[in-house]
C-alpha cells in the first residue's frame, strides 16, 4: 500500500425509496428528505440526501477494503454541496478512495465523492488502524 | 446565536441501548455489505461480542444531544436555518450491538463568519463502564436573515 493508491471505487444509485430507508434507520426525519412542497417551501431545489446518509455510504468501500484487518478509527467530512434526488429519477454518487498517509499500524484514506460531475463532501477523510 | 453557550456542557442524556436489528437496519441504509455488520459468528470469530455498527452509526446516539442544544432556551438557534456543515467520529473502538452507551454534549466553538454563525458541537460517548467509544463532532452552520 503506497500513497496514491486508489483501494477502492463504488457508484451508489440512491431513489427516493434509499432516503425514507435512511431517514427510518437514522430517525432523521425531516421532511426536506422526502418532500418536495417542503424542501422548496424553504428555497431549496428539490428534496436532498441526507448528508450524513451520504457520509454513510462513502465510507463503506474502504470497510469493505478493509474487511477483519483493521478497523475506521476516524472519520471526518464537509458537506459542501447537496446531493439532489429526483421522484423518478436515481442519483448516482460516485466514491473513489485513495491512500492518503501510511503510518505504523494505521493509514488516512482521502474519499473524493462526487454527484453531477462536482464534488459533495470536502476533506472527506477516513482514519483506519490495521489490527 | 448566543455567544456564552461557548464551553457550555451539557446534562448527559438518557442512555442508548444499541439492539442488534438497528444496527443490520442502518447497516442497510448506508449500504453496507460487510458480514461483521450483519453476521453474529462472523463478527465473534473477529473478536466482536456482537455484530458491529457501521462508522457513522454514532450519529444515532448523537442526534439526542443535538435536540438538547437546539432545545436551549438561551441558545437562539432557528433551526429551520440551521445546515449542517461538517462532521467527524473519533473513535476508542467500534460500536457493537449490546452496547449501553451514554452522550454528553458540549459547546466547544462558536464563530460568526459573514452573517452566518458555525457552532461546533462535541457529544462524548461512553459505554457503560463509562469507558470511551467514540466523540461524534458536528459543525452547525445557522444561516443569517436574508
Amino acid at each position: 500500500m503506497r500513497v496514491g493508491d486508489v483501494i477502492a471505487e463504488q457508484a451508489f444509485e440512491l431513489s427516493r425509496d434509499s432516503l425514507v430507508r435512511y431517514a427510518g434507520a437514522s430517525g432523521d426525519f425531516n421532511a426536506i428528505h422526502y418532500r418536495d412542497d417542503v424542501a422548496v417551501s424553504v428555497g431549496l431545489p428539490g428534496v436532498l440526501a441526507h448528508g450524513m446518509l451520504t457520509m454513510g455510504l462513502a465510507v463503506q468501500p474502504v470497510v469493505d477494503w478493509l474487511g477483519d484487518r483493521g478497523w475506521v478509527s476516524d472519520y471526518q467530512v464537509r458537506f459542501t454541496r447537496p446531493v439532489l434526488v429526483d421522484a423518478t429519477d436515481d442519483a448516482i454518487v460516485t466514491v473513489v478512495a485513495k491512500v492518503g498517509v501510511v503510518e505504523e499500524g494505521t493509514a488516512r484514506i482521502d474519499l473524493t465523492v462526487m454527484f453531477g460531475g462536482e464534488t459533495v463532501l470536502g476533506r472527506a477523510q477516513v482514519r483506519v488502524t490495521f489490527a | 446565536m448566543n455567544p456564552e453557550l461557548q464551553g457550555r456542557v451539557f446534562a448527559p442524556v438518557p442512555s442508548y441501548l444499541v439492539g442488534r436489528e438497528k444496527v443490520r437496519e442502518f447497516a442497510r441504509a448506508v449500504r453496507a455489505t460487510s458480514p461483521l455488520n450483519y453476521d453474529l459468528a462472523v463478527a465473534s470469530a473477529a473478536g466482536y461480542s456482537d455484530v458491529v455498527a457501521p462508522p457513522t452509526f454514532a450519529v444515532v446516539v448523537q442526534e439526542a444531544t443535538l435536540a438538547q442544544l437546539l432545545a436551549e432556551p438561551d441558545a437562539g438557534i432557528d433551526f429551520s436555518r440551521v445546515v449542517h456543515g461538517e462532521q467527524r467520529f473519533s473513535y476508542t473502538r467500534p460500536i457493537v450491538a449490546g452496547d449501553e452507551l451514554t452522550a454528553t454534549l458540549a459547546v466547544t466553538s462558536i464563530k460568526s463568519l459573514g452573517g452566518h454563525s458555525m457552532i461546533t458541537a462535541e457529544s462524548s460517548i461512553v459505554d457503560a463502564t463509562g469507558a470511551h467509544v467514540v466523540t461524534a463532532i458536528s459543525t452547525l452552520v445557522v444561516r443569517g436573515e436574508e
